[in-house]
């Protein structure tokens, strides 16, 4: 069939079965915008901002698992969409993002609105395209898609110069791909994965540590099971948070930085980790030279560089969590003795009596802890929680009681401050049943605040709950432990006033300063079903706790900090 | 730990970019490049790029495996048992010497492959450490101008 460039784009889109993609329009992305205006098959969401864009088709593959498509134009387009595109990069999130580039003959002139766009989003994306020949378009389309779900999922760019999307041709979209050099490895070796099943029945006190890769490769189910029938004590990094369900008995809670004492402690005196998706962060291990200084190491990854990158690895793994786990369980189901390890959970069990993850909770003023668990009692599994970064970031993951993998949405690796409002609203649009809330403090939410004007356009009700405590908190804090209280820039004092702000951007406004304010707010929010802002005064000087120093050792842990 | 030095092979598909991409990828994540070398494989789609490196064991690995990971990268050789040879180009001021220079580039199997009227140019292409003596052997001929042409290398 014969079509222009533009409508490909469109068509390539909707083959791959994408329903909302999230972009913003220009000059050199104009063409394709006018086929996205004549075509059916998906919707556009124009968000104000096209690193919004980006990170809501961000949020709304973490949530649904399907390939997110942001849309955005040539020169500052696209550099307000690298953030996005780094923050997908360093957390695996498969994403494809279509800019528009200026026509070839201007390539390289510095043309009006002209920036290299694949020069620069080169590290920051799993790959990308520069589409210089119309024939090429379908194939690297159909490439862009496959890359970015396959394999170490990830982001992947097109940039499509404005006379390619304009120029007619023949468009035969494939129904494969053909990539010589291009073959992700996701059957473990298994005669490696026997090995580490001897391991882990040889072992006295084995840990699983599962990462964000299990949740990427749906591998949640598989986990519980193998952890449940092996009875095996678990950690969750921050990017795994609901992967076991809060109340499993195994469940140790989070590890690393600010995660808590039996979680550290079990890294700390472990014979033998079970690595699974996770690639050793420094926020996990804190010093290396000290992390799981005792253990033999089994490393499932589905990108064989995150094996052997930070630890050396006793038993490395190439290939898919959830198949290599599959036969994990094959193996060790006949193998396993529960009771073997019981003196260990019960070391375990102790110490998390002894220094259980909690706060002090308080009638004069509100703990944002208490308003994250207050959020869990009444919503439960059927919310969504996004953040941002900072504070709320790591109370949400701490205290949230999170069920299911896909419920907690954060920008982990990067740290992206001004992801958790965008990356709501893709979120809601991908799961529209449920409740998307994102906690976010006073200081992210001014990054995306625009986004408040897409949300009431087109009726997508995030409850945007703002721990307000006139800071930037988690720098603060740092300031308060590390830099002898000199608050340099962290400061918010001066601030809009919030609920004036969703108001005056079509949605709604609440100002919160007791419990009881609180659960009105929530209680009207999910009824209203509206975009909103609910600011909530929050203890200003409230420290996350446990915290590890940064570079400090796990075991070594800040446990409490009095003087407020 | 201690550096190693490394000569690695990456048979790339030959499109544009790709120098770029391992180029950035050694930059970005802080590896040394000693000398690199691109040409086409002859009727192929791929060019073969030859990256002299050093590092420790693990940043060796880590240089490998992430070449690995660039999509059009077919394979990654990290060479063991090879032939490696560089080429040296060097310029002399004039002709006065002409036949040490000549019978010092014959050594490092080379010739004199220019002898014009203000300069001659001497060759030689030999092994790195054998190409290292040479430019210390023709110092004293007061080269002008010495141009290295990159390690290139095949496995035996």
């Amino acid at each position: 069939m014969k079509m222009s460039g533009a409508q490909m784009v469109c068509e390539a889109i909707i083959a791959e079965g994408v329903t909302t993609v999230f972009g913003y329009p220009g000059g050199a992305i104009m063409n394709v915008y006018d086929a996205i205006y004549k075509q059916t098959g998906f919707e556009h969401i124009l968000n104000r901002h096209e690193q919004a864009s980006v990170h809501a088709a961000d949020g709304y593959a973490r949530a649904t698992g399907k390939v997110g498509v942001a849309m955005v134009t040539s020169g500052p387009g696209f550099t307000n969409a690298v953030t996005g595109l780094a923050t997908a990069y360093m957390d695996s999130i498969p994403m494809v993002v279509i800019s528009g580039q200026v026509p070839l003959s201007l390539i390289g002139t510095d043309g009006f609105q002209e920036i290299d766009a694949v020069g620069i989003s080169r590290p920051c994306t799993k790959h990308n395209y520069l589409v210089d020949k119309l024939e090429d378009l379908p194939r690297i389309m159909k490439e862009a898609f496959y890359i970015a779900r396959s394999g170490r999922p990830g982001p992947v760019l097109v940039d499509v110069p404005k006379d390619i999307t304009a120029e007619i041709g023949e468009f035969i979209y494939p129904t494969e791909v053909n990539m010589p050099t291009y073959k992700p490895n996701h059957k473990g070796n298994e005669r490696q994965i026997k090995k580490a099943v001897d391991a882990i029945v040889a072992a006295k006190k084995p840990l699983l540590y599962i990462g964000g890769g299990v949740v990427l490769g749906n591998a949640g189910e598989l986990v519980r099971k193998l952890a449940n029938m092996a009875q095996i004590p678990t950690v969750e990094t921050l990017m795994a948070r609901g992967v076991m369900g809060h109340d499993n008995p195994l469940l140790l809670g989070m590890l690393g930085m600010h995660g808590n004492y039996s979680s550290n402690m079990a890294m700390s005196e472990t014979d033998l980790v079970i690595s699974l998706g996770a690639r050793f962060d420094d926020r996990v291990t804190g010093k290396l030279s000290e992390f799981a200084k005792y253990a033999k190491i089994i490393h499932v990854d589905i990108d064989p560089a995150n094996i052997g990158k930070l630890v050396d690895v006793d038993y490395p793994i190439v290939g898919d969590t959830a198949e290599v786990v599959a036969k994990m369980i094959e193996l060790i189901e006949d193998s396993v003795d529960t009771s073997r390890y019981q003196a260990w959970r019960d070391i375990l069990n102790r110490y998390n009596e002894l220094h259980p993850l909690s706060y002090e909770d308080s009638d004069e003023v509100l703990k944002p802890q208490w308003v994250i668990e207050r959020i869990g009692q009444t919503l439960g599994e059927q919310a969504i929680i996004t953040s941002d970064v900072g504070q709320h970031q790591m109370w949400a993951a701490q205290f949230y009681p999170f069920d299911r993998p896909r419920q907690w949405i954060n920008s982990g690796g990067l740290g992206t401050m001004g992801f958790g409002f965008p990356a709501a609203i893709g979120a809601k649009r991908g799961c529209p049943d449920k409740t998307v809330i994102n906690i976010t403090g006073d200081g992210s939410i001014l990054m995306n605040m625009q986004e408040l004007v897409t949300a009431a356009e087109y009726e997508i009700p995030v409850i945007n709950v703002i721990l307000n405590n006139h800071f930037l908190g988690m720098v603060r804090q740092w300031q308060t432990f590390f830099y002898e209280k000199r608050y340099s820039s962290t400061d918010l004092s001066f601030q809009p006033n919030f609920k004036m702000l969703a108001e005056a951007c079509g949605g709604i406004g609440y100002d919160v300063t007791t419990k009881k304010e609180f659960d009105d707010a929530l209680a009207d929010a999910i009824k209203q079903n509206k975009v909103c802002f609910m600011n909530v005064a929050v203890n200003r000087l409230e420290n996350v706790l446990p915290m590890v120093p940064a570079g400090g050792a796990l075991y070594n842990m800040l446990l409490e900090h009095k003087e407020y | 730990m201690d550096s190693v030095r490394r000569v690695i092979s990456v048979i790339v598909i030959n499109e544009s970019s790709v120098l770029a991409r391992v180029a950035g990828l050694f930059a970005g994540r802080g590896y040394n490049i000693e000398s690199l070398t691109v040409a086409p494989i002859p009727k192929s789609d791929f060019s073969r790029l030859t990256v002299v490196t050093n590092g420790s064991q693990r940043v060796i690995e880590q240089i490998t495996k992430q070449l690995n990971k660039l999509i059009p990268t077919l394979k990654v050789i990290e060479h063991e048992e090879m032939v490696e040879k560089e080429m040296v180009l060097v310029k002399f001021p004039s002709a006065e010497h002409i036949s040490d220079i000549q019978a010092l580039c014959s050594t490092y199997n080379g010739n004199i492959v220019h002898a014009g009227e203000n300069n001659i140019i001497g060759m030689v292409a030999d092994e790195p450490k054998r190409v290292e003596n040479f430019l210390d052997a023709c110092s004293r001929y007061n080269p002008l101008e010495i141009v290295r042409g990159g390690v290139v290398a095949i496995e035996r």
